[in-house]
Protein backbone atom coordinates (compact mmCIF):
# COMPACT_ATOMS: atom_id res chain seq x y z
CA UNK A 1 0.00 0.00 0.00
CA UNK A 2 1.55 3.27 -1.09
CA UNK A 3 -0.10 6.45 0.09
CA UNK A 4 0.76 10.12 0.36
CA UNK A 5 2.00 10.96 3.82
CA UNK A 6 0.77 14.45 4.73
CA UNK A 7 -0.03 16.15 8.05
CA UNK A 8 -3.75 16.60 8.50
CA UNK A 9 -3.28 20.22 9.59
CA UNK A 10 -2.12 20.99 6.04
CA UNK A 11 -5.64 20.21 4.84
CA UNK A 12 -6.98 22.68 7.38
CA UNK A 13 -4.52 25.38 6.30
CA UNK A 14 -5.42 24.84 2.66
CA UNK A 15 -9.15 25.01 3.37
CA UNK A 16 -8.69 28.28 5.25
CA UNK A 17 -6.96 29.74 2.20
CA UNK A 18 -9.92 28.68 0.10
CA UNK A 19 -12.35 30.18 2.62
CA UNK A 20 -10.35 33.39 2.60
CA UNK A 21 -11.08 33.59 -1.10
CA UNK A 22 -14.76 32.62 -1.12
CA UNK A 23 -16.15 33.80 2.22
CA UNK A 24 -15.24 37.20 3.58
CA UNK A 25 -16.99 36.46 6.86
CA UNK A 26 -14.34 33.94 7.84
CA UNK A 27 -11.90 35.20 10.48
CA UNK A 28 -8.99 33.05 11.61
CA UNK A 29 -7.66 33.31 15.14
CA UNK A 30 -4.65 31.78 16.81
CA UNK A 31 -2.91 31.88 20.17
CA UNK A 32 0.72 32.26 19.16
CA UNK A 33 0.96 28.89 17.39
CA UNK A 34 0.13 29.92 13.84
CA UNK A 35 3.12 28.19 12.24
CA UNK A 36 2.33 24.98 14.00
CA UNK A 37 -1.41 25.00 13.27
CA UNK A 38 -0.95 26.22 9.67
CA UNK A 39 -3.07 29.33 10.20
CA UNK A 40 0.02 31.28 9.12
CA UNK A 41 -0.87 30.50 5.50
CA UNK A 42 -4.13 32.41 5.92
CA UNK A 43 -2.42 35.13 7.99
CA UNK A 44 0.04 35.88 5.20
CA UNK A 45 -2.62 36.19 2.55
CA UNK A 46 -5.41 37.80 4.60
CA UNK A 47 -3.69 39.67 7.42
CA UNK A 48 -6.69 41.93 8.00
CA UNK A 49 -8.84 38.87 8.79
CA UNK A 50 -6.33 37.14 11.01
CA UNK A 51 -6.27 37.80 14.77
CA UNK A 52 -3.40 36.58 16.91
CA UNK A 53 -4.43 37.00 20.55
CA UNK A 54 -1.10 35.94 22.00
CA UNK A 55 -1.00 33.09 24.47
CA UNK A 56 -4.51 33.67 25.82
CA UNK A 57 -6.95 30.93 24.87
CA UNK A 58 -9.80 32.04 27.11
CA UNK A 59 -9.82 35.53 25.66
CA UNK A 60 -9.51 34.08 22.15
CA UNK A 61 -12.68 32.01 22.49
CA UNK A 62 -14.73 34.93 23.77
CA UNK A 63 -13.37 37.48 21.30
CA UNK A 64 -14.47 34.94 18.70
CA UNK A 65 -17.88 34.89 20.37
CA UNK A 66 -18.08 38.66 19.95
CA UNK A 67 -17.08 38.41 16.30
CA UNK A 68 -19.68 35.72 15.68
CA UNK A 69 -22.38 38.02 17.09
CA UNK A 70 -21.56 40.30 14.17
CA UNK A 71 -22.16 37.47 11.67
CA UNK A 72 -18.52 36.60 11.29
CA UNK A 73 -17.32 33.01 11.24
CA UNK A 74 -14.29 32.76 13.51
CA UNK A 75 -12.03 29.70 13.37
CA UNK A 76 -10.34 29.64 16.76
CA UNK A 77 -7.18 27.61 16.47
CA UNK A 78 -4.60 26.24 18.86
CA UNK A 79 -3.54 22.92 20.37
CA UNK A 80 -6.55 20.84 21.35
CA UNK A 81 -5.30 20.26 24.85
CA UNK A 82 -5.16 24.00 25.54
CA UNK A 83 -8.36 25.20 23.95
CA UNK A 84 -10.59 22.40 25.25
CA UNK A 85 -9.07 22.41 28.69
CA UNK A 86 -8.15 25.95 29.55
CA UNK A 87 -11.05 27.55 27.68
CA UNK A 88 -13.67 24.93 28.51
CA UNK A 89 -15.78 27.33 30.56
CA UNK A 90 -15.69 29.90 27.75
CA UNK A 91 -16.72 27.27 25.22
CA UNK A 92 -19.46 26.02 27.52
CA UNK A 93 -20.90 29.17 29.01
CA UNK A 94 -20.47 31.67 26.21
CA UNK A 95 -20.21 29.76 22.94
CA UNK A 96 -22.43 26.70 23.43
CA UNK A 97 -24.90 28.15 25.91
CA UNK A 98 -25.53 31.10 23.59
CA UNK A 99 -25.33 28.76 20.56
CA UNK A 100 -22.81 30.95 18.74
CA UNK A 101 -21.26 30.30 15.37
CA UNK A 102 -17.72 29.75 16.62
CA UNK A 103 -15.48 27.02 15.22
CA UNK A 104 -12.98 25.60 17.68
CA UNK A 105 -10.05 23.87 16.04
CA UNK A 106 -7.76 21.77 18.20
CA UNK A 107 -4.62 20.62 16.49
CA UNK A 108 -2.25 18.08 18.04
CA UNK A 109 -4.84 15.52 19.03
CA UNK A 110 -3.72 12.17 20.44
CA UNK A 111 -0.43 10.70 21.61
CA UNK A 112 1.02 10.74 18.10
CA UNK A 113 1.99 14.35 18.89
CA UNK A 114 5.09 12.53 20.14
CA UNK A 115 8.13 14.12 21.79
CA UNK A 116 6.34 17.11 23.38
CA UNK A 117 4.88 14.64 25.85
CA UNK A 118 1.74 14.27 27.89
CA UNK A 119 1.19 17.99 28.55
CA UNK A 120 0.72 18.63 24.83
CA UNK A 121 -1.19 15.53 23.76
CA UNK A 122 -4.96 16.04 23.70
CA UNK A 123 -6.46 12.71 24.74
CA UNK A 124 -9.68 13.96 26.36
CA UNK A 125 -10.72 16.68 23.90
CA UNK A 126 -13.36 14.68 22.05
CA UNK A 127 -15.03 13.78 25.32
CA UNK A 128 -14.98 17.35 26.60
CA UNK A 129 -16.48 18.76 23.43
CA UNK A 130 -18.95 15.98 22.76
CA UNK A 131 -20.75 16.38 26.07
CA UNK A 132 -21.66 20.00 25.36
CA UNK A 133 -25.19 20.75 24.10
CA UNK A 134 -25.34 22.50 20.69
CA UNK A 135 -21.81 21.33 19.81
CA UNK A 136 -20.85 19.48 16.62
CA UNK A 137 -17.67 17.37 16.82
CA UNK A 138 -15.69 16.35 13.75
CA UNK A 139 -12.50 14.31 13.62
CA UNK A 140 -11.21 13.94 10.06
CA UNK A 141 -8.95 11.02 9.16
CA UNK A 142 -6.53 12.69 6.78
CA UNK A 143 -5.64 15.99 5.13
CA UNK A 144 -8.09 15.49 2.27
CA UNK A 145 -10.96 15.00 4.68
CA UNK A 146 -9.76 17.82 6.94
CA UNK A 147 -9.98 20.14 3.96
CA UNK A 148 -13.55 19.10 3.22
CA UNK A 149 -14.59 19.16 6.86
CA UNK A 150 -13.28 22.69 7.31
CA UNK A 151 -15.27 23.94 4.31
CA UNK A 152 -18.40 22.19 5.58
CA UNK A 153 -18.05 23.62 9.07
CA UNK A 154 -17.88 27.12 7.63
CA UNK A 155 -21.35 26.50 6.18
CA UNK A 156 -22.76 24.99 9.37
CA UNK A 157 -24.43 27.45 11.73
CA UNK A 158 -23.49 26.89 15.37
CA UNK A 159 -20.56 25.82 17.51
CA UNK A 160 -18.26 23.08 16.29
CA UNK A 161 -15.04 21.37 17.31
CA UNK A 162 -12.61 20.12 14.70
CA UNK A 163 -9.82 17.84 15.89
CA UNK A 164 -6.56 17.75 13.97
CA UNK A 165 -3.26 15.96 14.48
CA UNK A 166 0.36 16.91 14.22
CA UNK A 167 2.08 13.98 12.54
CA UNK A 168 2.12 13.38 8.81
CA UNK A 169 -0.16 10.39 8.22
CA UNK A 170 -1.25 8.31 5.27
CA UNK A 171 -3.92 9.73 3.01
CA UNK A 172 -6.73 7.21 3.12
CA UNK A 173 -9.52 9.09 1.37
CA UNK A 174 -9.53 10.66 -2.05
CA UNK A 175 -10.66 14.03 -3.30
CA UNK A 176 -13.56 12.44 -5.14
CA UNK A 177 -15.00 10.88 -1.96
CA UNK A 178 -18.15 12.48 -0.62
CA UNK A 179 -18.13 14.05 2.80
CA UNK A 180 -21.32 14.72 4.75
CA UNK A 181 -21.39 15.84 8.36
CA UNK A 182 -23.04 13.23 10.54
CA UNK A 183 -22.83 10.50 7.92
CA UNK A 184 -20.12 7.90 8.42
CA UNK A 185 -18.08 6.55 5.50
CA UNK A 186 -17.58 2.88 4.74
CA UNK A 187 -13.97 2.62 3.62
CA UNK A 188 -14.13 -1.06 2.81
CA UNK A 189 -16.61 -3.87 3.10
CA UNK A 190 -15.75 -7.27 4.48
CA UNK A 191 -17.77 -10.12 5.88
CA UNK A 192 -15.90 -11.03 9.04
CA UNK A 193 -16.13 -8.10 11.42
CA UNK A 194 -16.70 -4.34 11.57
CA UNK A 195 -14.15 -1.81 12.78
CA UNK A 196 -15.26 1.72 13.63
CA UNK A 197 -12.55 4.33 13.99
CA UNK A 198 -12.12 8.09 14.12
CA UNK A 199 -9.22 10.31 13.13
CA UNK A 200 -5.74 9.66 11.77
CA UNK A 201 -5.53 6.32 13.54
CA UNK A 202 -7.45 5.16 10.46
CA UNK A 203 -4.12 4.68 8.69
CA UNK A 204 -3.11 2.13 11.34
CA UNK A 205 -6.53 0.48 11.16
CA UNK A 206 -6.15 0.00 7.41
CA UNK A 207 -2.70 -1.50 7.88
CA UNK A 208 -4.10 -3.81 10.55
CA UNK A 209 -6.84 -4.83 8.18
CA UNK A 210 -4.27 -5.76 5.50
CA UNK A 211 -2.58 -7.98 8.07
CA UNK A 212 -5.92 -9.55 8.98
CA UNK A 213 -6.61 -10.26 5.33
CA UNK A 214 -3.39 -12.26 5.20
CA UNK A 215 -4.91 -14.43 7.87
CA UNK A 216 -8.14 -14.82 5.95
CA UNK A 217 -10.19 -12.22 7.83
CA UNK A 218 -11.94 -9.47 5.88
CA UNK A 219 -13.12 -6.55 8.01
CA UNK A 220 -15.58 -3.82 7.18
CA UNK A 221 -13.99 -0.47 8.06
CA UNK A 222 -16.12 2.52 8.97
CA UNK A 223 -14.79 6.04 9.38
CA UNK A 224 -16.76 7.88 12.05
CA UNK A 225 -15.49 11.35 11.17
CA UNK A 226 -18.45 12.98 12.92
CA UNK A 227 -18.65 12.13 16.60
CA UNK A 228 -21.60 14.42 17.13
CA UNK A 229 -24.22 14.16 15.77
CA UNK A 230 -23.43 10.45 15.79
CA UNK A 231 -24.47 8.28 12.86
CA UNK A 232 -26.50 5.86 14.98
CA UNK A 233 -28.05 4.06 12.03
CA UNK A 234 -24.78 2.73 10.72
CA UNK A 235 -23.74 1.61 14.20
CA UNK A 236 -26.97 -0.35 14.68
CA UNK A 237 -26.88 -1.73 11.16
CA UNK A 238 -23.42 -3.23 11.62
CA UNK A 239 -24.06 -4.27 15.23
CA UNK A 240 -26.99 -6.34 13.99
CA UNK A 241 -24.98 -7.72 11.12
CA UNK A 242 -21.88 -8.86 13.06
CA UNK A 243 -23.18 -9.14 16.66
CA UNK A 244 -19.92 -7.61 17.84
CA UNK A 245 -17.96 -4.49 16.92
CA UNK A 246 -14.47 -3.11 17.21
CA UNK A 247 -13.85 0.58 17.98
CA UNK A 248 -10.42 2.17 17.57
CA UNK A 249 -9.53 5.70 18.58
CA UNK A 250 -6.57 7.77 19.70
CA UNK A 251 -8.38 9.10 22.74
CA UNK A 252 -9.00 8.08 26.32
CA UNK A 253 -11.28 5.10 26.69
CA UNK A 254 -13.61 7.43 28.58
CA UNK A 255 -15.60 10.01 26.66
CA UNK A 256 -14.63 9.42 23.05
CA UNK A 257 -16.06 7.49 20.13
CA UNK A 258 -16.13 4.21 22.05
CA UNK A 259 -18.18 5.77 24.82
CA UNK A 260 -20.56 7.29 22.29
CA UNK A 261 -21.05 3.97 20.49
CA UNK A 262 -21.39 2.01 23.75
CA UNK A 263 -24.10 4.35 24.88
CA UNK A 264 -26.11 3.75 21.70
CA UNK A 265 -25.64 -0.01 21.84
CA UNK A 266 -26.41 -0.37 25.55
CA UNK A 267 -29.78 1.19 24.94
CA UNK A 268 -30.72 -0.17 21.53
CA UNK A 269 -28.82 -3.36 20.84
CA UNK A 270 -26.52 -4.59 23.61
CA UNK A 271 -23.63 -6.54 22.16
CA UNK A 272 -19.96 -6.86 23.05
CA UNK A 273 -17.52 -4.35 21.66
CA UNK A 274 -13.75 -4.39 21.66
CA UNK A 275 -12.68 -0.85 22.45
CA UNK A 276 -9.09 -0.14 21.48
CA UNK A 277 -8.18 3.23 23.04
CA UNK A 278 -5.87 4.92 25.52
CA UNK A 279 -6.27 3.46 29.00
CA UNK A 280 -6.74 5.65 32.06
CA UNK A 281 -3.36 7.39 31.84
CA UNK A 282 -1.63 10.40 30.29
CA UNK A 283 0.60 10.32 27.25
CA UNK A 284 4.37 10.68 27.35
CA UNK A 285 7.33 11.64 25.18
CA UNK A 286 8.61 9.40 22.43
CA UNK A 287 8.51 8.99 18.68
CA UNK A 288 4.93 8.72 17.42
CA UNK A 289 5.29 5.17 16.11
CA UNK A 290 6.90 4.05 19.37
CA UNK A 291 4.09 5.62 21.39
CA UNK A 292 1.33 4.15 19.23
CA UNK A 293 2.80 0.70 19.73
CA UNK A 294 3.31 1.21 23.46
CA UNK A 295 -0.30 2.35 23.85
CA UNK A 296 -1.65 -0.59 21.85
CA UNK A 297 -2.58 1.53 18.85
CA UNK A 298 -0.04 0.42 16.23
CA UNK A 299 -1.34 -1.64 13.30
CA UNK A 300 0.36 -4.70 14.76
CA UNK A 301 -1.24 -4.29 18.18
CA UNK A 302 -4.63 -3.41 16.72
CA UNK A 303 -4.55 -6.54 14.59
CA UNK A 304 -3.63 -8.73 17.55
CA UNK A 305 -6.42 -7.34 19.74
CA UNK A 306 -8.97 -7.81 16.96
CA UNK A 307 -7.86 -11.39 16.38
CA UNK A 308 -8.14 -12.19 20.10
CA UNK A 309 -11.59 -10.62 20.14
CA UNK A 310 -13.17 -12.30 17.15
CA UNK A 311 -11.71 -15.74 17.51
CA UNK B 1 -25.82 73.38 35.21
CA UNK B 2 -28.39 74.24 32.57
CA UNK B 3 -32.09 73.85 33.17
CA UNK B 4 -32.24 71.18 30.50
CA UNK B 5 -29.51 69.15 32.09
CA UNK B 6 -31.15 69.51 35.49
CA UNK B 7 -34.36 68.16 34.08
CA UNK B 8 -32.58 65.26 32.44
CA UNK B 9 -30.88 64.32 35.68
CA UNK B 10 -34.16 64.58 37.57
CA UNK B 11 -35.69 62.22 35.03
CA UNK B 12 -32.81 59.75 35.35
CA UNK B 13 -33.04 59.83 39.14
CA UNK B 14 -36.71 58.94 38.97
CA UNK B 15 -36.08 56.12 36.55
CA UNK B 16 -33.34 54.78 38.81
CA UNK B 17 -35.71 54.78 41.78
CA UNK B 18 -38.32 52.94 39.76
CA UNK B 19 -35.75 50.37 38.59
CA UNK B 20 -34.50 49.82 42.12
CA UNK B 21 -38.05 49.09 43.20
CA UNK B 22 -38.48 46.70 40.26
CA UNK B 23 -35.24 44.93 41.16
CA UNK B 24 -36.25 44.39 44.76
CA UNK B 25 -39.79 43.33 43.91
CA UNK B 26 -38.69 40.77 41.37
CA UNK B 27 -36.01 39.30 43.64
CA UNK B 28 -38.44 39.15 46.58
CA UNK B 29 -41.01 37.43 44.38
CA UNK B 30 -38.44 34.95 43.06
CA UNK B 31 -37.17 34.27 46.56
CA UNK B 32 -33.57 34.46 45.37
CA UNK B 33 -31.28 36.63 43.26
CA UNK B 34 -28.61 39.29 43.58
CA UNK B 35 -29.78 42.65 44.94
CA UNK B 36 -26.45 44.10 46.16
CA UNK B 37 -24.63 44.33 42.83
CA UNK B 38 -27.81 45.19 40.94
CA UNK B 39 -28.46 48.21 43.13
CA UNK B 40 -24.86 49.42 43.05
CA UNK B 41 -24.93 49.57 39.25
CA UNK B 42 -28.47 50.89 38.81
CA UNK B 43 -27.48 54.53 38.25
CA UNK B 44 -24.83 53.55 35.70
CA UNK B 45 -27.30 51.29 33.90
CA UNK B 46 -29.94 54.00 33.94
CA UNK B 47 -27.58 56.56 32.42
CA UNK B 48 -26.54 54.07 29.75
CA UNK B 49 -30.01 53.00 28.71
CA UNK B 50 -31.87 56.28 29.13
CA UNK B 51 -29.29 58.82 28.08
CA UNK B 52 -26.19 57.42 26.41
CA UNK B 53 -26.88 54.37 24.27
CA UNK B 54 -28.53 54.19 20.86
CA UNK B 55 -30.91 51.27 20.41
CA UNK B 56 -34.37 50.41 19.20
CA UNK B 57 -36.28 48.03 21.45
CA UNK B 58 -38.68 47.30 18.58
CA UNK B 59 -35.75 46.11 16.51
CA UNK B 60 -33.29 44.43 18.90
CA UNK B 61 -31.04 43.43 15.98
CA UNK B 62 -30.77 46.96 14.53
CA UNK B 63 -27.26 46.96 13.10
CA UNK B 64 -26.32 50.45 14.24
CA UNK B 65 -27.28 49.96 17.88
CA UNK B 66 -24.73 50.35 20.62
CA UNK B 67 -23.93 47.01 22.22
CA UNK B 68 -24.17 46.38 25.94
CA UNK B 69 -22.56 43.36 27.58
CA UNK B 70 -23.31 42.68 31.22
CA UNK B 71 -20.12 40.90 32.16
CA UNK B 72 -21.24 40.68 35.81
CA UNK B 73 -24.16 38.47 34.81
CA UNK B 74 -25.50 38.09 38.34
CA UNK B 75 -26.78 41.68 38.05
CA UNK B 76 -29.44 40.15 35.80
CA UNK B 77 -32.29 41.79 37.76
CA UNK B 78 -30.85 45.20 36.85
CA UNK B 79 -30.52 44.25 33.20
CA UNK B 80 -34.06 42.86 33.09
CA UNK B 81 -35.49 45.98 34.77
CA UNK B 82 -33.63 48.15 32.23
CA UNK B 83 -34.78 46.11 29.24
CA UNK B 84 -38.39 46.04 30.40
CA UNK B 85 -38.37 49.79 31.01
CA UNK B 86 -36.79 50.28 27.57
CA UNK B 87 -39.62 48.28 26.03
CA UNK B 88 -37.87 45.07 24.95
CA UNK B 89 -40.53 43.01 26.71
CA UNK B 90 -43.49 43.52 29.02
CA UNK B 91 -42.86 44.51 32.61
CA UNK B 92 -45.06 41.62 33.73
CA UNK B 93 -42.23 39.24 32.77
CA UNK B 94 -40.30 40.55 35.75
CA UNK B 95 -42.66 38.66 38.05
CA UNK B 96 -41.44 35.41 36.53
CA UNK B 97 -37.77 35.95 37.32
CA UNK B 98 -35.96 32.64 37.91
CA UNK B 99 -39.10 30.61 37.34
CA UNK B 100 -39.50 27.51 35.21
CA UNK B 101 -40.01 28.41 31.51
CA UNK B 102 -39.39 32.09 32.21
CA UNK B 103 -37.32 34.02 29.68
CA UNK B 104 -35.69 35.64 32.70
CA UNK B 105 -33.23 33.01 33.87
CA UNK B 106 -31.19 33.45 37.02
CA UNK B 107 -28.41 34.76 34.81
CA UNK B 108 -29.05 36.33 31.37
CA UNK B 109 -29.57 33.86 28.52
CA UNK B 110 -29.32 35.57 25.14
CA UNK B 111 -31.32 32.90 23.33
CA UNK B 112 -34.34 33.79 25.44
CA UNK B 113 -34.30 37.53 26.06
CA UNK B 114 -34.52 40.20 23.37
CA UNK B 115 -31.89 42.84 24.03
CA UNK B 116 -29.42 40.48 25.71
CA UNK B 117 -26.47 40.24 23.30
CA UNK B 118 -24.79 37.21 24.85
CA UNK B 119 -25.34 34.89 27.79
CA UNK B 120 -23.27 35.70 30.85
CA UNK B 121 -23.05 34.42 34.38
CA UNK B 122 -19.66 32.78 34.53
CA UNK B 123 -17.56 35.77 35.57
CA UNK B 124 -14.67 37.19 33.60
CA UNK B 125 -15.98 36.48 30.12
CA UNK B 126 -18.01 39.50 29.04
CA UNK B 127 -15.19 41.93 28.42
CA UNK B 128 -13.63 39.58 25.86
CA UNK B 129 -16.95 39.33 24.03
CA UNK B 130 -17.24 43.12 24.12
CA UNK B 131 -13.72 43.36 22.71
CA UNK B 132 -14.73 40.98 19.89
CA UNK B 133 -17.69 43.21 19.07
CA UNK B 134 -15.52 46.32 19.14
CA UNK B 135 -12.93 44.65 16.92
CA UNK B 136 -15.63 43.64 14.47
CA UNK B 137 -16.88 47.25 14.33
CA UNK B 138 -13.34 48.39 13.56
CA UNK B 139 -12.91 45.76 10.84
CA UNK B 140 -16.18 46.73 9.20
CA UNK B 141 -15.79 50.47 9.83
CA UNK B 142 -19.06 50.61 11.76
CA UNK B 143 -19.83 53.39 14.17
CA UNK B 144 -21.55 51.55 16.97
CA UNK B 145 -19.97 51.60 20.41
CA UNK B 146 -19.62 48.78 22.90
CA UNK B 147 -20.24 49.13 26.63
CA UNK B 148 -19.47 46.45 29.16
CA UNK B 149 -20.31 46.52 32.84
CA UNK B 150 -17.92 44.63 35.09
CA UNK B 151 -17.98 43.83 38.77
CA UNK B 152 -14.91 44.71 40.80
CA UNK B 153 -14.72 41.25 42.31
CA UNK B 154 -14.90 39.96 38.76
CA UNK B 155 -11.54 41.58 38.08
CA UNK B 156 -9.97 38.71 40.05
CA UNK B 157 -10.48 36.59 36.94
CA UNK B 158 -7.35 36.23 34.81
CA UNK B 159 -9.29 36.36 31.57
CA UNK B 160 -10.32 39.95 32.32
CA UNK B 161 -6.67 40.95 32.14
CA UNK B 162 -6.23 39.05 28.89
CA UNK B 163 -9.13 41.09 27.51
CA UNK B 164 -7.72 44.34 28.90
CA UNK B 165 -4.36 43.58 27.27
CA UNK B 166 -6.03 42.61 23.98
CA UNK B 167 -8.19 45.74 23.84
CA UNK B 168 -5.28 48.05 24.61
CA UNK B 169 -3.12 46.30 22.03
CA UNK B 170 -5.79 46.65 19.36
CA UNK B 171 -6.58 50.27 20.29
CA UNK B 172 -10.29 49.58 20.65
CA UNK B 173 -11.33 53.16 21.33
CA UNK B 174 -14.95 52.24 20.57
CA UNK B 175 -15.01 50.11 23.73
CA UNK B 176 -16.06 51.48 27.11
CA UNK B 177 -15.70 49.28 30.19
CA UNK B 178 -17.39 50.35 33.40
CA UNK B 179 -16.23 48.89 36.70
CA UNK B 180 -18.88 48.79 39.38
CA UNK B 181 -16.39 49.54 42.16
CA UNK B 182 -18.50 48.72 45.20
CA UNK B 183 -15.55 47.26 47.11
CA UNK B 184 -17.40 44.11 48.14
CA UNK B 185 -17.35 40.57 46.87
CA UNK B 186 -19.00 37.52 48.40
CA UNK B 187 -16.28 36.83 50.92
CA UNK B 188 -15.94 40.48 51.95
CA UNK B 189 -13.86 43.59 51.20
CA UNK B 190 -12.21 43.31 47.79
CA UNK B 191 -8.97 44.61 49.26
CA UNK B 192 -8.92 41.84 51.82
CA UNK B 193 -10.03 39.00 49.56
CA UNK B 194 -7.76 39.87 46.63
CA UNK B 195 -6.53 43.45 46.51
CA UNK B 196 -7.23 45.35 43.30
CA UNK B 197 -5.58 48.67 44.10
CA UNK B 198 -3.99 50.61 42.57
CA UNK B 199 -6.75 49.80 40.10
CA UNK B 200 -6.83 52.82 37.83
CA UNK B 201 -3.07 52.64 37.32
CA UNK B 202 -3.36 48.98 36.38
CA UNK B 203 -5.72 49.81 33.52
CA UNK B 204 -3.53 52.73 32.46
CA UNK B 205 -0.48 50.52 32.32
CA UNK B 206 -2.42 48.20 29.96
CA UNK B 207 -2.88 51.18 27.60
CA UNK B 208 -6.39 52.27 28.51
CA UNK B 209 -7.68 55.77 29.14
CA UNK B 210 -9.33 55.95 32.53
CA UNK B 211 -11.59 58.07 34.66
CA UNK B 212 -12.73 57.60 38.25
CA UNK B 213 -16.14 58.90 39.21
CA UNK B 214 -18.88 58.65 41.78
CA UNK B 215 -21.11 56.00 40.23
CA UNK B 216 -24.23 57.39 41.88
CA UNK B 217 -23.83 60.97 40.67
CA UNK B 218 -25.54 61.35 37.30
CA UNK B 219 -23.66 64.50 36.46
CA UNK B 220 -20.38 62.66 36.85
CA UNK B 221 -21.64 59.58 35.00
CA UNK B 222 -22.78 61.65 32.02
CA UNK B 223 -19.52 63.60 32.05
CA UNK B 224 -17.59 60.30 31.96
CA UNK B 225 -19.54 59.21 28.86
CA UNK B 226 -18.75 62.57 27.25
CA UNK B 227 -15.08 61.91 27.88
CA UNK B 228 -15.45 58.48 26.32
CA UNK B 229 -16.98 60.04 23.24
CA UNK B 230 -13.98 62.34 22.86
CA UNK B 231 -11.63 59.44 23.49
CA UNK B 232 -9.38 58.06 20.76
CA UNK B 233 -6.60 55.54 20.19
CA UNK B 234 -7.23 53.64 23.41
CA UNK B 235 -10.12 51.81 25.02
CA UNK B 236 -11.80 53.65 27.86
CA UNK B 237 -12.65 52.54 31.37
CA UNK B 238 -14.87 54.27 33.88
CA UNK B 239 -14.11 53.23 37.42
CA UNK B 240 -17.38 54.02 39.11
CA UNK B 241 -17.19 54.16 42.88
CA UNK B 242 -20.44 52.76 44.14
CA UNK B 243 -22.16 51.42 47.23
CA UNK B 244 -23.28 47.83 47.19
CA UNK B 245 -27.01 47.67 47.91
CA UNK B 246 -27.33 51.43 47.18
CA UNK B 247 -30.66 52.96 48.15
CA UNK B 248 -31.72 50.43 50.77
CA UNK B 249 -30.32 51.35 54.18
CA UNK B 250 -30.03 47.86 55.58
CA UNK B 251 -28.39 46.50 52.43
CA UNK B 252 -25.82 49.22 51.87
CA UNK B 253 -22.22 48.08 52.17
CA UNK B 254 -23.24 44.63 53.37
CA UNK B 255 -21.61 41.70 51.58
CA UNK B 256 -24.38 39.49 52.96
CA UNK B 257 -26.83 41.09 50.51
CA UNK B 258 -24.84 39.98 47.49
CA UNK B 259 -27.13 37.09 46.70
CA UNK B 260 -30.06 37.10 49.10
CA UNK B 261 -33.72 37.99 48.62
CA UNK B 262 -35.50 40.33 51.04
CA UNK B 263 -38.51 38.88 52.86
CA UNK B 264 -41.91 40.61 52.80
CA UNK B 265 -41.25 43.05 55.65
CA UNK B 266 -37.79 43.85 54.39
CA UNK B 267 -39.22 44.54 50.94
CA UNK B 268 -41.78 46.93 52.37
CA UNK B 269 -39.12 48.88 54.23
CA UNK B 270 -36.98 49.02 51.09
CA UNK B 271 -39.82 50.18 48.86
CA UNK B 272 -40.67 52.93 51.32
CA UNK B 273 -37.08 54.13 51.25
CA UNK B 274 -37.17 54.19 47.47
CA UNK B 275 -40.26 56.32 47.00
CA UNK B 276 -39.92 59.27 44.65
Amino acid sequence: MKKDIVPIRDGYGKALLELGEINDKVIVMDADLSTSTRTNWFAEKYPQRFVDVGIAEQNMVNVAAGLSLEDKIPFVTTYGVFVCGRAFDQIRNTVCYSDLNVKIVGSHGGISVGPDGGSHQAIEDIGLMRILPNMTVVVPCDHVQAYKATLKLAELKGPAYLRLAREPTATITSEADKFSLGKADILQKGNDCAIFFTGTIGAEVIKASEMLKNEGINPTIINMHTIKPLDKEIILEYAKKFKKLVVVEEHLRTGGLGSAISSVLTEKYPIRIKHIAIEDRFGESGQPEVLLDAFGLSARKIKKQILDFIQ
Amino acid sequence: MTERKNKKIEKLKNIALELRRDILKMIAKAGSGHPGGSLSATDIGTALFFSEMKYDSNDPDWKERDRFILSKGHAAPLLYALLAKAGYFSGSELNKLRGYKSILQGHPASYLVPGVEVSTGSLGQGLSVAAGLALSAKQDKKNFRVFSLLGDGELNEGQIWEAIMFSGHNKLDNLCAIVDRNHLQIDGDTEKVMALEPLEEKWQSFNWNTISINGHDFEEILMAFEKFNQNSDKPFVIIAKTVKGKGVSYMENKAGWHGKAPNREQLEIALKELEN
